[in-house]
This record gives C-alpha cells, sequence and structure tokens, in this order.
C-alpha cells in the first residue's frame, strides 16, 4: 500500500486530520491539525504523537501526548496508570506488616528504603524505639541504596543519549556488586523485605561489614573514572546544558524533592531536617546546582553518591553490636493505637512518605504512600515545553521515575 | 513552629470569616491537624503559604480519606431505678455519623524548615455534595494528587485546572478507595471461561449469552 499523504489537504480548521490507517492495523498513534495563528488563520500544522507506552526510553509503561510544531514540543502531557494495582487499597486490607514486603514493589530498584520509610511511619504511629545497630544497618542499606540507583541512572541517562551500552554496563557492575550486598544480609538482591516495625529482620551475616568496607573502599576509583569519562564529555555537555530548565520558584511550588530539587539550588534534604534515624550524627554536605538544568541533575546525582560515601565510611566505623529490633515490638497481632501518622525520609529520588491512619483494628484504615517520582513528574510538561523530541527524552531520563512507584 | 493552637489563632485573626477546628491525634506521632471549612479553604491556604512566620510553601503530601456513614456505640453509665433501689447502670448509647470524605494535606516549609501542618478538608457528604476547593492554585505540587483524590476517591476540586481521571482509565465509573466499593464480578474474566467463571460472565451478560 503506498504511503497516506501527510500535510496536503487539510480540512476545516479545527477539525483534525486522521490519517486512513492500512486496514486491520488499529487507529495510527498520530494526529495532524491544522496550527492556527490567533487570528484563526492556517499558518501550518502540528503533529499530536503518542509517545509510548511501548517505548523504551520512557523506563516501564509510561506514555506522552506530545503536540509537535516541527521538531518543538508545544503541549505533552503525561499518561500512566498502565501498572496500577491500587497498591493503596491493597494495603488497606492486610496487616500492617503484610504491607511490608509489598512495599519493595513500588520503586523496585531502591527497595530497602521503601521498607525502611514504611517501618518510620509505622514507629511514629505506635511509638517504637529502635536499637542503635538497626539504626547504623538502616543508614548503611539506605546510603548503599541510593548509591546503586544514582549509578544506574547515570547509566540510564547515558544511554537515553545514544551512548549504547557502555556507561551502562559500568554502572550496572558496580550496582551488581551493591546487590551482591543486599542478597548477602537479607537474601534477596531487589525485593530485599528487610526493615522491620522497631529495628530489622536479622543480623548481619559474619564478614558482612568487611565487604560493604571492601565495596565502599572501591568504590571511589569507579567514581573518578566514571566521572573523568563523562564529566566534561563534549556530547553530555552539548546535550544536557540548558535542557530542561525549571525555574527556582516553581520547584518549591511544585513539591519538587529530591536531587531534581537540589540541582535547581534548593537546600532541602530531609536527612539534614528530620534528621531521622542517626543522620544527625554523621558529617555530609548536600550539593546544589545553580541552574537546574539536566547537566545539573547528572551532576547532583554524581556528587550525592561522594556524599553517600562519606556517610558510609563513618557509619562503618562505628557499628555497635547488641539487639537488632526493640524487644517490645509484636510482629504478630500488632495493634497500634487509634490515630495517625505521617513519616517520610529521603530516598534516592526525593521524599517518600507513608501516611497511615490507624482505627485500631489489625490492619491499617488509611494507607498511603507519598511517592517521590509521580509527583516529580507534575513540572514534567513545564520542562519540555519547547524543546526537541530528543530533548524529552532526556528530560524524562533525568527526572528519574519507576512506574512501579508512579502508578502503584 | 508555632503550636497549631497560635496558628489557628492567627489565621482567625486575618481571615474573619474562617471556621478552624483542631482535630486531635492521640498517636504517638502526636501530629494533630486543623480543620478549614470549605468556603474559606483557598484563603486560608494562601495565608499560611505567604505569611512571613508561617511560610508553608511545600504541600508535600496530599490524600483522600473516606469515612462512611457509621453507627458510633458509646458505653455511658446512667444511674436508674431497679427494684426501688438507685443503680449506676451501663446503657450503650448510639450516634449515627453522617459520612464524608476528607482531603488531607501534609504541608512543611522549605525555607524556615519546620513542619508538618496537617490541613483537613471535609466534604459535606459522599455522593451528591463532594465538592471541596482546589488547593492547586496556591501549591501546584497538589495537581497530580488532588487529580488522583478525584480518580479513586470521586471528590470534585473546584477550580483545578485539569480534573480528569489519571490512574484509571477515562470512562471508569467507580471509585476504587472508597470503603463501600465492590470488585465487579466479572473481575476474574480469562479468555476462554469455563465453570463457575463462565456461569458470572453468562449473568453479567445476558444478552451476549457467549459461551
Amino acid at each position: 500500500m503506498s504511503a497516506p499523504s501527510v500535510g496536503h489537504g487539510l480540512p476545516d480548521a479545527g477539525t483534525p486530520a486522521q490519517i486512513p490507517a492500512p486496514e486491520g492495523a488499529g487507529t495510527p498513534n498520530f494526529t495532524i491539525r491544522p496550527k492556527l495563528s490567533d487570528s484563526g488563520a492556517v499558518e501550518g500544522e502540528l503533529l499530536e504523537v503518542s509517545m509510548g507506552p511501548q517505548h523504551p526510553s520512557t523506563h516501564g509503561v509510561f506514555r506522552m501526548d506530545i503536540v509537535l510544531d516541527g521538531e518543538r514540543v508545544v503541549k505533552l502531557k503525561p499518561v500512566f496508570g498502565y501498572l496500577h494495582r491500587n497498591h493503596e487499597k491493597i494495603g488497606e486490607g492486610t496487616t500492617y506488616l503484610g504491607s511490608m514486603p509489598y512495599t519493595d514493589r513500588l520503586d523496585y530498584f531502591c527497595s530497602m528504603t521503601n521498607n525502611w520509610a514504611y517501618a518510620l511511619a509505622v514507629e511514629k504511629l505506635a511509638g517504637l524505639q529502635v536499637p542503635e545497630r538497626a539504626e547504623y544497618l538502616r543508614v548503611i542499606l539506605a546510603e548503599l541504596t541510593r548509591l546503586q540507583n544514582h549509578v544506574s541512572l547515570c547509566g540510564f541517562l547515558l544511554q537515553d543519549m545514544g551512548a549504547s551500552g557502555t556507561p551502562l554496563m559500568y554502572a550496572f557492575r558496580e550496582r551488581e556488586n551493591i546487590l551482591d550486598l543486599f542478597e548477602a544480609i537479607s537474601g534477596a538482591r531487589m525485593m530485599c523485605n528487610f526493615m522491620r516495625f522497631g529495628g530489622c529482620r536479622c543480623d548481619a551475616p559474619a564478614g558482612w561489614l568487611e565487604r560493604v568496607q571492601k565495596i565502599v573502599g572501591n568504590f571511589p576509583a569507579f567514581l573518578d573514572e566514571f566521572e573523568m569519562l563523562l564529566n566534561e564529555n563534549e556530547i553530555l555537555m552539548a546535550r544536557t546544558q540548558g535542557i530542561g530548565i525549571i525555574p527556582r520558584e516553581l520547584v518549591v511550588n511544585a513539591s519538587i524533592t529530591g536531587p531534581l530539587l537540589r540541582a535547581a539550588g534548593v537546600n532541602y534534604d530531609i536527612r539534614k531536617v528530620d534528621k531521622y534515624g542517626i543522620y544527625d550524627r554523621f558529617q555530609f554536605r548536600v550539593p546544589l546546582g545553580a541552574r537546574g538544568d539536566v547537566y545539573d541533575r547528572y551532576m547532583m546525582r554524581v556528587l550525592e553518591m561522594r556524599e553517600s560515601l562519606k556517610i558510609l565510611e563513618q557509619a562503618l566505623k562505628s557499628v555497635p553490636g547488641g539487639p537488632i529490633i526493640d524487644p517490645k515490638a509484636k510482629l504478630r497481632g500488632f495493634r497500634p493505637k487509634a490515630g495517625e501518622a505521617y513519616g517520610r525520609i529521603e530516598g534516592p529520588k526525593g521524599e517518600l512518605g507513608f501516611y497511615l491512619i490507624s482505627d485500631g483494628s489489625p490492619n491499617p484504615y488509611r494507607y498511603r504512600v507519598r511517592p517521590p517520582s509521580y509527583i516529580n513528574l507534575t513540572v514534567l510538561e513545564d520542562m519540555c515545553l519547547g524543546h526537541n523530541v530528543a530533548d524529552v527524552v532526556i528530560i524524562l531520563g533525568s527526572v528519574d521515575i519507576v512506574l512501579g512507584e508512579v502508578d502503584r | 513552629m508555632l503550636s497549631l493552637e497560635s496558628i489557628k489563632a492567627q489565621v482567625e485573626q486575618a481571615i474573619p470569616g474562617a471556621k478552624l477546628a483542631i482535630v486531635r491525634n492521640d498517636a504517638p506521632s502526636a501530629q494533630h491537624s486543623l480543620l478549614v471549612d470549605n468556603a474559606s479553604g483557598l484563603a486560608v491556604a494562601a495565608f499560611l503559604r505567604d505569611d512571613p512566620a508561617l511560610r508553608f510553601d511545600y504541600a508535600s503530601n496530599v490524600t483522600g480519606v473516606d469515612w462512611p456513614e457509621m453507627e458510633l456505640t458509646e458505653k455511658i453509665k446512667v444511674k436508674k431505678m431497679v427494684e426501688g433501689v438507685e443503680k449506676e447502670v451501663e446503657e450503650v448509647k448510639k450516634t449515627l455519623r453522617p459520612g464524608y470524605l476528607e482531603a488531607v494535606y501534609h504541608l512543611y516549609s522549605m525555607e524556615l524548615k519546620h513542619g508538618p501542618l496537617v490541613l483537613r478538608l471535609r466534604t459535606e457528604n459522599r455522593t451528591d455534595k463532594a465538592h471541596l476547593p482546589s488547593l492547586t492554585p496556591v501549591w501546584r505540587g497538589a495537581e497530580f494528587q488532588e487529580r488522583e483524590i478525584f480518580d479513586l476517591y470521586g471528590i470534585v476540586f473546584a477550580g483545578h485546572p485539569d480534573l480528569r481521571r489519571i490512574l484509571m482509565w477515562e470512562g471508569f465509573k467507580d471509585f476504587p478507595m472508597r470503603k463501600d466499593y465492590a470488585e465487579p464480578d466479572d473481575y476474574e474474566y480469562e479468555p476462554t471461561p469455563h465453570d463457575d467463571v463462565l456461569e458470572r460472565a453468562r449473568q453479567h451478560y445476558p444478552a451476549e449469552g457467549k459461551g
């Protein structure tokens, strides 16, 4: 069949021209609309494209309805929910502990921090204390999670830019080492299900801390090499600098958190603000960006990895002995008194919070996840307007979304 | 951060018509919340964001809660004459709490680094008057989260720029997060229905009668 003629014989202004699809092909995923000037005259044409859901750059099942003027984005609406399974409803239908393994599946890159955020919210709700050793293990695991999340994000971002494979493989090599550590302590590489209300599930196996020390000790050498290869790479700089800037005022108003917020120069790190767990004991700095473009977001991840390494070095030196879980914490028959609590942590992607309402029964009355990457998508359109389609891919990559968390 | 009582007094002073109430929270977290009436919701939100001593510029978490109509039972002791002697007798007092939907906002201040302030708005009922003012004009961060509440709870936010379903698909009828939501009984759809699944499918689509 000959290709349908595109752009000829525009119909009356306002009615979209549907290109006839070949029989049995379903509806095409693009539409041509007339572009109108202010006076209503036809000036040219706009192309409405549906990018996704099965697009390699969308990091999952995610779709964007984009209206293009030539190559330039004039409108963009994110569409998601393809992975929606109503996590919150399931959480209300099961016991408090029953939701713990299910939090792993939210942001499946960072199950340890998901566990911690949920445990923290329940500890606030029930007033549980966490023993010293468990606090140290939590910090170590959370910072390892941040390392492997950020390193994979850098790899994916370069992959999105067309650096096919190599940076991602470098990043995944380091991630593998950290996943091995998770496997040694929890039995699972990604779905760790490790934390419990008032502590952790089990103690670290013999020699585990030494293994962590070895991997943490080797990590700076990898990071030096990675930075040397990429930071001043001409392609990276040309593709990312000045792209996807969000103004500072909008960033706060739109509830953006995590590296995106700090790339825009706002000093807000929940580890510093709330000092949850034992984060007040460690010396570390909060890196800040100057312009809030994609390059700053890339650099933010690299610099945060350096700070995480500092925290890990300090934490590994002073892990105390002792119990791993609060002896008063009940695993079975856990029924917190009626009330509510909102607990939040600085996850690798931003503020991860859990809001729980208890009515005194074994199940939470309300179980709410505050997913950082879902809320960070609020300004996706603002970031992409005026840029090319190829930049949309990079901007989305720099937001760092995981659809398991966005769709819940 | 100022105490909730003084924040309440400040808001009442700045916005004369506002009706505020403090909702106590007995959990160890002690995160008490501020219940705001719908008419002054937007003005209160703008005041909380802009007042230099409060500066709640960051709406972290926005969520809905469903409180269906419920019979509350309360045991009270009543003095009664039993067989000529005055005795204390326990009686069960029943009150009907009307149902409503609630939107909960957790506010923090990025500038002054304090929080959370929990703001609550309640609808009149769960059916025809499930309306609330949208706070998206004040905090853009509420945009997707209010859409999610509209999608899953059915609260209609007046003044929201783009109120559509977000996680469920367009054309979906019900509100899945409500407590009385019933899953459709052809939930376990199978490409080749058999036995009881087939029987249920038949009940559901009597006209088609395929099998």
